[in-house]
């Protein structure tokens, strides 16, 4: 997994309350087998006035010139600003996996929903929860060439007068991110453990093993 | 101090915690679908890796299978490509699969309970957030994203925090007419989408009691759109005649060792929550949703709500932006909303129980002139053969419904069954989402009986007086 340290990006302002993840990634593209290529369909619907389809070449289909990814002054933005709950909806990481290759690293909100949240840290995405008040602030702020400082391992942002905001995050997720580290091969760590444990609950709860 | 069905659950299956307060949690069982599963096995083909435990795994294709004319196949290419791979996959990593000709094929939802894979007290796993649909059995069970999927695969494990306990106390009795799909979408309109984010919901109270197993799979499935990834409900005597008998349950004197296991499976007497909910069942109506997330919910005897009233700011502008995109105005009396197209199906509602409780509504009569389509697709293949055994098909099909085969079908629009633009719908699925039917259609979430009534009259009615 790609390790996220710290960015200093544009902000892009997405003023909604209750994205979710068939916003972000509609369903028709779903049906691809890869994690790659969803960035040009990052919410596709808001983006484009025209119905998106897997494999279509997003380079000359209309835009919406109203939606905020497609103003000129957003281009190249790396951290979205939004609203409460955040990725509220399926447990598809076609959603995370579509801002990672669209090129948003950080993701700013008063809260997001648990599946999302979670698939973030599995893919390079910092997700970070802000109080209302100060995402309110943000977005009075933000504009043309509004950028923040995000540093993961100090667990700050920096605004552009040299304010600093302070987030939290749990620390196994920080560690994780910071160091792009591989899941799986840190639990097969604890293989041995995870056998023991396997068959002490085979004998407590036989009957789930018959089949 | 007494421990909640969750924290219970938790206990039994934590293999280790780390010093920061996460724990490795062992999974009993993965479900897994086409969509959200190509990219974890290619990861397992990249590293290396087999699974560890194959056969505490079980696969079915649901959400881009046709639901009619199977015998020629999935037309769309990149469709069939991700169920042809999904096949592929379980072949070669030695996993049960449920083709789309198997009699067992159909929604994982449906099927994993129906089969008696899901079982009380396990820990149960899908690339899919409607996996709390299964907590309506006991069992802990939560959707989870695609790199988890191979988490589990690969170590039959996932690193968790344990979620917070609320419990919802639903007291009372449902009124005639009003069904488990009301009285989840009334709770999802009183706490909000993101009331039960950072907890398990466990739902008790006679009315929860008193619901049958189905309809308590109705109420989990939609714990997710409150924000709660799993949902649960104690064992009861319902639970353990609903399991008995089941393919996969156990059998013989591993039942009567299970049976006495599971009914222990409940929250004690002095069980702390971090947060509890009350609601009287006798107050709920039947409800229709009339904006783009399930919260924003009505009773049918209710009107369209004016943002204006609305105080917060946030919100006010989700209210203007879901009732432009709903072409709804204020104030407009929620039987006064007119249809295009009924959809009766998806996890939330498509087993036989859903079934017969919208044909007992249609029975004799016909849909209405301005609907221009019906749909039931039936959760499996085994909801299918009962329904038809008992003559439901019939009906449906006399009153101009098309009776399709299984699969998620119109709930998410990913095969060829959706709305066009602009096309308003009576869905019994769990997301009105801005598009999930199809581009720019419009749907309003009603329970199967409400969406039989609305196909018979063109509108929303009143189901009890109808």
């Amino acid at each position: 997994m790609q390790a996220f340290k710290r960015l200093t990006s544009q902000v892009i302002p997405l003023d909604r309350a209750n994205v979710d993840t068939d916003a972000i990634i509609p369903k028709q593209f779903l049906k691809s087998i890869r994690r790659t290529g969803f960035g040009p369909f990052l919410f596709d619907e808001w983006r484009y006035l025209d119905r998106g389809e897997p494999d279509m070449d997003c380079s000359h289909r209309p835009k919406n010139p109203d939606f905020v990814l497609n103003r000129p002054e957003y281009q190249g933005g790396q951290i979205l600003l939004t609203r409460e709950n955040f990725g509220c909806g399926s447990s598809r990481e076609h959603a995370p996996w579509a801002l990672y290759d669209y090129g948003i690293r950080v993701i700013i909100a008063p809260s997001f929903a648990d599946i999302f949240y979670n698939n973030c840290f599995k893919n390079g995405l910092l997700p970070i929860v802000l109080e209302g008040k100060a995402v309110d602030r943000l977005f009075q702020e933000v504009g043309p060439g509004y950028a923040l400082s995000v540093d993961l391992a100090a667990q700050t942002i920096t605004k552009p007068d040299g304010t600093v905001l302070y987030f939290t995050i749990d620390p196994a997720r920080k560690r994780r991110l910071l160091e792009g580290l591989d899941d799986i091969a840190l639990t097969l760590e604890h293989a041995d453990e995870i056998r023991a444990f396997e068959e002490q609950r085979r004998k407590e709860a036989p009957w789930l093993y018959v089949t | 101090m007494g421990e909640t069905l969750y924290d219970k659950i938790w206990g039994t299956h934590v293999v280790l915690t780390a010093e920061d307060g996460t724990s490795l949690v062992y999974i009993d069982r993965q479900m897994i679908h086409e969509v959200t599963s190509p990219q974890a096995f290619e990861g397992l083909r990249l590293a290396g890796r087999r699974p560890w435990r194959p056969k505490a795994n079980l696969a079915v294709a649901d959400h881009n299978v046709p639901t009619k004319d199977r015998k020629l196949g999935i037309s769309d290419p990149i469709s069939r490509l991700q169920v042809e791979t999904l096949e592929k996959n379980c072949a070669e990593f030695g996993i049960s699969v449920f083709s789309m000709a198997d009699s067992r094929q159909g929604i994982v939802h449906v099927v994993g309970p129906e089969q008696g894979f899901t079982l009380p007290g396990i820990t149960l796993v899908c690339g899919d957030s409607h996996t709390s649909t299964h907590g309506a059995l006991g069992a802990l069970a939560f959707g989870i994203g695609t790199s988890e999927v191979e988490h589990v695969l690969a170590t039959q494990c996932l690193w968790l925090k344990k979620s917070k306990n609320m419990l919802i106390r639903v007291n009372g009795r449902l009124g005639p007419g009003v069904t488990a799909k009301d009285l989840v979408l009334s709770v999802i309109g009183k706490i909000g989408t993101a009331g039960g984010t950072g907890y398990t919901v466990e739902f008790a109270g006679e009315a929860i009691s008193a619901l049958s197993i189905e309809g308590r799979m109705t109420v989990c499935n939609m714990a997710i759109e409150a924000g709660a990834r799993a949902g649960l409900v104690a064992v009861d005597e319902n639970t353990i005649r609903y399991l008995e008998g089941r393919p996969l349950a156990p059998k013989g004197k591993l039942w009567d060792q299970a049976v006495a296991a599971w009914l222990a499976l409940r929250s004690d007497e002095d069980a702390q929550f971090d947060r509890v909910v009350e609601i009287n069942a006798w107050e709920i109506e039947p409800q229709v949703t009339w904006g783009t997330s399930p919260e924003m919910v009505a009773p049918v005897t209710g009107v369209v709500p004016d943002p204006a009233r609305e105080p917060d700011p946030v919100r006010r502008k989700g209210m203007e932006r879901a009732l432009e995109y709903m072409d709804l105005k204020p104030g407009t009396p929620i039987q006064e909303i007119y249809l295009d197209k009924v959809f009766i199906g998806s996890c939330t509602n498509s087993r036989i129980e859903d079934l017969r409780a919208a044909a007992s509504v249609i029975k004799g009569r016909k849909i209405a002139s301005n609907i221009k389509q019906a749909l039931v697709v039936p959760g499996s293949g085994q909801v299918k053969a009962q329904a038809e055994a008992e003559g439901l098909d019939k009906i449906f099909r006399a009153a101009g419904f098309e009776w399709r085969d299984p699969g998620c079908s119109m709930c998410l629009a990913m095969n060829a069954d959706r709305l066009d633009p602009g096309e308003r719908c009576a869905s019994t699925s769990n997301r009105n989402f801005e598009g999930r039917q199809g581009f720019g259609g419009r749907t309003h979430l009603v329970s199967p009986t409400m969406a039989a009534a609305a196909a018979l009259a063109g509108h929303f009615v009143d189901v009890r007086s109808f």
